[in-house]
């Protein structure tokens, strides 16, 4: 499975849920199969997808869940530790790990060749750390969302992307938006 | 006056709950009463760029945040700065100890002291230099000034500020 795949499959479970969702084509995706004022785009500032969420998980009660890259994490590895470290229960991380640099033309990245994500967010000190293959996901997500622990999901899936728009709604409306739903 | 206590009472009163740093010699004793205070909430950041994702999502769940952080850090925030903080119009009070000014020992700080102001002038950051002891009674106005105007400031804070370098 590519990416688009699983963001459809996993649409239903994170819907009703606060996403942060990564830069490029990941956000272009979902807001694609599912909009919802719940989700949040970034547009730009690659790599913080699982600090804004995980900033916004210490902040409030709601589960919150991170839609990230395995580049994106591998550019921001100094999360995993903090994430460690101060753990939250309403918190998971979802790392897309297409072992590319899927939004910029597959250029492959380290997370496909010798490095594991799983056993760096291991050694970083998280606690749950699940390795899954795409196809088995939808319930692994659920079970974490569910789950009063934090836990890192590393999703392995194909590389590969379908063409699709760029998001056009202004950032602020986007902020604004989110920031409402975060207060229903 | 104390004013790492100082600089803490005016964050409580101001409501900031979320700080994260990155430590700086200067900025040891404040992060240090920033930990001891029950009002806030002090996760350590690894890179300053990540502190200010923790801050923006933070702030989107409702805390006035804040980071505090040394000034050879500007240029891998820059990025953060324009495409996160300014781009989503969010406040962010940005603590700086300003080093490689007066008083400083180490001169390979000196290196980016003397692009500090002239970066954060371009990316058009509201920015205060303090200097002077007293100066630290514009603190409780710059916060506001930050969460009235939505966007992130910059406070500049040197050795003559902190009352020298220490032991030297
Ligand atoms: C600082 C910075 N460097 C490079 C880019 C270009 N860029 C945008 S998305 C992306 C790939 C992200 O890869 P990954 O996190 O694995 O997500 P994927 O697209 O594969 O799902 C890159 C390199 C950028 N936006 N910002
Ligand atoms: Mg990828």
């Amino acid at each position: 499975m590519i990416r688009s795949e699983i963001l459809k499959e996993i649409a239903p479970i994170i819907r009703d849920h606060l996403v942060v969702c990564n830069i490029g084509l990941p956000s272009q995706e979902l807001h694609m199969i599912d909009d919802q004022p719940t989700n949040f785009y970034m547009l730009g500032t690659m790599g913080l997808s699982s600090s804004i969420g995980f900033g916004l998980a210490l902040a409030q009660d709601k589960p919150v869940i991170s839609i990230d890259g395995d580049g994106s994490v591998l550019t921001n590895l100094g999360t995993l530790p903090t994430i460690a470290n101060n753990a939250t229960g309403n918190y998971t991380l979802l790392i897309i790990d297409n072992g590319s640099y899927g939004s910029t033309g597959d250029q492959p990245t380290y997370a496909g060749m010798k490095t594991s994500l799983s056993a760096v967010a291991t050694a970083c000190g998280c606690e749950n750390v699940i390795e899954v293959q795409d196809k088995d996901l939808g319930p692994v997500l659920q079970s974490a969302i569910d789950s009063d622990e934090m836990t890192i999901i590393v999703c392995k899936c194909d590389s590969g992307n379908i063409k699709l728009p760029v998001i056009t709604m202004d950032p602020v409306v986007i902020r604004h938006r989110f920031m409402e739903a975060v207060k229903a | 006056m104390n004013i790492d206590k100082k600089i803490v009472d005016d964050l409580v009163a101001n409501d900031v709950s979320f700080v994260t740093t990155v430590p700086c010699k200067q900025l040891a004793g404040v992060i240090e009463e920033v930990e001891n205070r029950d009002e806030i909430f002090h996760i350590p950041s690894n890179k300053e760029d990540e502190g200010m994702g923790l801050c923006a999502g933070a702030f989107m769940g409702g805390k006035r945040p804040m980071i505090i952080m040394q000034n050879t850090a500007l240029g891998v925030t820059l990025n953060t700065l324009a495409t996160l903080t300014q781009f989503y119009r969010m406040p962010l009070p940005m603590l700086i100890s300003y080093r490689g000014e007066l008083r400083e020992p180490v001169s390979c700080q000196v290196e980016m002291a003397v692009h500090t102001k002239a970066l954060l002038a371009q990316l058009n950051i509201p920015t205060y230099h303090f200097h002077w002891q007293k100066d630290v009674e514009e603190f409780d106005n710059i916060l506001k000034y930050t969460f009235m105007s939505n966007k992130p400031v910059a406070i500049l804070t040197d050795a003559n500020f902190w009352g020298g370098y220490g032991d030297q």
